[in-house]
């Protein structure tokens, strides 16, 4: 089963965070994803800019329109991502549990359709 | 003709058996696998039509499970084949197909999946509301219409929920498995919650006139001692039996000759079951030796401390409110907190028992609760409060039970 984690994160707490405390997030996400790797759950992640970076596009009568800004104006924003390889939701759950950025934000776990 | 009769009527009667007996265990086995409860159900219940058209002819086979394992494997290949096309079944089903057979051509018993199957359905990924209903439906077998009439809800809106439910649990692979040591208890506490919650919807109904209502507090009944049987180190598992026997030894007395509703502490105790509260008590005292109290243990000693006025004739009301006090301070509960004001009403007098009430009242916003208006009116009629009328009324109009709300309309006009 693959799953989908989404990093849900206040972004206005995150860039008033204090530097010594961005690098310890980095050091341990960077410990985390190592350890993806090693139990051979990782497929792949990235991460985002804030959204103030982000553009909607929808097409809408045959016209695109472009709006400036994320999809929703929500406090906790999309801010990363993981793609895991995992047996079950539980084992999945377990991974999120584990992310640094479970203790300031949420992540949401979905499953992936298989094609 | 005679001869022709009794087979179909013997295999009838075999086939009600199993699927009353095996139901959960079947699909539980057959779901596992590919975590596919709607397959199961649908091959199984495919597999028992092919039954009574069969068994009647060729006779009961000598393991029934076993037949109907192997008729409802073949159905699920065969609906995987149409979904996949003709030659490609997935690594999933493949696997799926061995497992069966070996299961189906051995005499060994199935092996029972049924608690796993409970972990499942009351996973936390799980609507909790959702999680009683998926429970009897999966492992009971009840329909969407049934279980949507205790539930007050509407079958279309039942089968939709039940259907989304069972979608999530293949799509997002929730694992039919019981949890480790680590998270047993925690974990267990949900499938403990969700068949209390079945018992007390069956129980609401079982003075509505409907029968089903009835019918859904025996099977939460039934489902708790599956789990005792299944896990019979948890003191809770047996807490919660315990529970669901006292209220079940009760029900004969909850009425009286013309329906009307008695209150428990007005039941004459010659009525209540004996034999449920033999079979509860011995529950509770297995738990009890295992040293790890909880929230239907002490809900369990509680009704064991009512059920034993029929030896004494009388309720030994501090110790009910003390286990009341030790209840409170582990749930919080506002449901809690009224009994257990009502508690300290009997034991140390209707002002100390109003006092409590009322500040739990203002605590947990207990305005639209029914049973806090009927403990108050009570209350304040004891100490001749002229509020008791208006408690009342407020108790009536948000009671949906006519015999209870009888009983409220007397109390009222007897003021």
């Amino acid at each position: 089963m693959q799953y989908l984690l989404m990093i849900h994160s206040d972004e206005a707490a995150m860039q008033q965070a204090r530097k010594e405390d961005v690098q310890g997030m980095m050091a341990a996400y960077g410990a985390y994803t190592q350890a993806m790797k090693e139990a051979g759950v990782y497929l792949g992640g990235e991460r985002l800019h804030p959204s103030s970076n982000a553009t909607v596009v929808r097409m809408q009568n045959g016209k695109t329109s472009v709006l400036n800004g994320p999809y929703a104006e929500v406090k906790e924003q999309l801010g990363g991502y993981y793609v895991i390889e995992a047996a079950d939701l539980d084992a999945a759950i377990g991974w999120a549990a584990r992310c640094p950025g479970a203790q300031f934000g949420a992540i949401e776990v979905r499953p992936i359709w298989a094609m | 003709m005679g001869d022709v009769t009794d087979a179909r009527e013997l295999a009838s009667r075999a086939a009600t058996r199993v699927a009353r007996e095996s139901y959960g265990k079947l699909v539980a086995f057959l779901a596992a696998p590919g975590r596919d409860v709607p397959g199961a159900e649908d091959a199984l219940s495919e597999a028992f039509a092919a039954a009574l058209e069969n068994w009647p002819a060729r006779g009961v086979p000598e393991n029934p499970e076993g037949w109907l394992v192997v008729a409802a494997r073949r159905r699920m290949l065969d609906a995987a084949r149409r979904r996949h096309g003709a030659a490609t079944v997935s690594g999933a089903l493949a696997m799926i197909g061995e497992e069966l057979a070996a299961a189906a051509d051995s005499t060994a018993p199935i092996p029972d999946r049924r608690l796993a199957l409970m972990f499942a359905c009351a996973h936390p990924a799980i609507d909790e509301a959702i999680r009683a209903p998926l429970m009897l439906q999966t492992i009971l077998g009840l329909d969407a219409a049934a279980i949507a009439s205790a539930f007050l809800v509407s079958p279309a809106a039942m089968g939709q929920r039940l259907a989304r439910a069972k979608a999530k649990i293949k799509l997002a692979a929730v694992p039919f498995r019981i949890p480790e040591a680590d998270e047993l208890a925690e974990r267990l506490g949900a499938v403990l919650e969700a068949i209390y919650a079945a018992f007390a919807h069956g129980w609401a109904e079982a003075f509505a006139d409907d029968p089903r209502g009835r019918n859904l507090a025996e099977e939460a009944i039934w489902l708790g001692r599956v789990v005792v049987a299944l896990a019979p180190e948890e003191p809770e598992a047996l807490g919660l039996l315990a529970l669901m026997l006292y209220a079940d030894s009760r029900r004969a007395a909850r009425r009286d000759s013309s329906g009307r509703y008695v209150p428990l502490s007005e039941q004459d105790p010659a009525l209540w079951s004996e034999a449920a509260i033999v079979e509860a008590e011995a529950a509770l005292r297995i738990a009890g030796a295992k040293s790890r109290p909880g929230r239907f243990q002490l809900e369990a000693a509680i009704q064991s401390a009512h059920a034993s006025r029929r030896r004494s004739g009388v309720t030994d009301w501090p110790a009910i409110a003390t286990l009341y006090d030790a209840l409170f301070a582990l749930t919080g509960s506002p449901v809690v907190a009224v009994n257990r004001a009502v508690a300290v009403a009997n034991a140390h007098g209707a002002a100390a028992g109003l006092r409590l009430l009322e500040s739990a009242g203002a605590a947990a916003q207990l305005d639209g609760y029914q049973s806090y208006w009927a403990a108050k009116a009570d209350l304040q009629a004891r100490i001749g409060d002229a509020g008791a009328a208006d408690s009342y009324r407020r108790a009536i109009g948000l009671e949906s039970d006519q015999a209870s709300r009888a009983f409220l309309l007397g109390r009222l006009s007897a003021l």
